[in-house]
């Protein structure tokens, strides 16, 4: 069994209120010296058998279409073995 | 003329929105999301509401559902298609119109009366206002900011598809964009609910009603 997993950041430009209101806890409870916080999100998709470099592409075009919108978001892929 | 309105699981305003359209005097179909038929209807109405439970993303996994297989294919064809709210959200996600919608910038949830301008009267959805006409109507939404590049607004202006922009900003939404359109004209986006606002005893206005008596003559004209 492999894993790939998948993290998902809205790009950079974009306003992340969630990450803004978890930044506004930190200031409440007294945790200091945080510049910023931006919240994402992290899929971890458990393959049956090896990632191979076809199934990897697979997942891929799935973060494509499906887990990320490349219109205000960014992903990243890595594969962990297990 | 037969207006239908998908149901997705997590509609809220399907039933509203098929009231404004027999109220315009079309006949209002009922369409299930996992139904690819549209049942011979002349335009379509996606409804606002939590599709899925807005999970992933608002209007994500709606995007792929068998009825917007045909809807897709359809509006690519000149079939009149509106999207309100959450039904904005599935036409971005599908790709029908740029841009995207995210959270509030204020992080709540509003509802409230808001005013609008029409700015572009001649798509199907909006032919019947007059220019610049000045419109209040429900809003009421959790991820209602309009977001795109800097290009993609400047060509959204610049070609004129911007149909309607807030007179005071409710939601963080990037220059005041409450609803946009295609190159075409006849896929419609707009955040705010005209559907609410048919009948003076639910709404605060008549002045949503324009929406759907607009298709009914695009479709006649057509």
């Amino acid at each position: 069994m492999a894993r790939v997993v998948v993290d998902v950041m809205l790009k950079p430009e974009i306003l992340d209120p969630q990450g803004k209101a978890v930044h506004g806890a930190f200031g409440r409870l007294g945790f200091d010296g945080v510049a910023d916080v931006r919240q994402g999100k992290r899929f971890e998709i458990t393959l049956d058998g090896e990632a191979t470099e076809e199934r990897v592409a697979e997942i891929r075009k799935a973060a494509d279409t499906l887990l990320a919108n490349p219109v205000i978001e960014d992903y990243t892929l890595h594969v962990e073995n297990q | 003329m037969k207006i239908g309105v998908v149901t997705f699981p997590g509609s809220l305003d399907d039933a509203d929105a098929r009231r404004a359209a027999a109220v315009a005097g079309a006949e209002a179909v009922a369409l299930w999301h996992g139904d690819e038929d549209l049942h011979g209807v002349d335009a379509v109405v996606l409804p606002g509401g939590f599709s899925y439970g807005d999970y992933l993303r608002a209007g994500a996994i709606s995007r792929f559902a068998p009825v917007m297989e045909t809807i897709i294919k359809r509006a690519g064809e000149g079939m009149p298609v509106l999207g309100i709210c959450n039904g904005f959200q599935v036409l971005c996600e599908s790709h029908l119109l740029p841009g995207a919608l995210i959270k509030n910038h204020h992080r709540k949830f509003v509802c409230k009366d808001q005013t609008l301008r029409i700015e572009n009267n001649t798509t199907a959805w909006t032919s019947d206002y007059d220019a610049n006409h000045e419109i209040t109507i429900v809003l009421k939404n959790q991820d209602g900011s309009f977001v795109a590049d800097e290009a993609t607004l400047d060509r959204l202006e610049g070609e004129g598809r911007v149909v309607a922009r807030y007179l005071g900003n409710p939601n963080g939404s990037y220059r005041d964009i409450a609803g946009i359109t295609n190159e075409r004209g006849n896929v419609v986006g707009l955040m705010p609910h005209p559907e609410h606002a048919v009948e003076t005893l639910t709404g605060p206005t008549t002045d949503g009603l324009g929406f759907f008596t607009s298709v009914l003559k695009a479709v006649v004209a057509s």
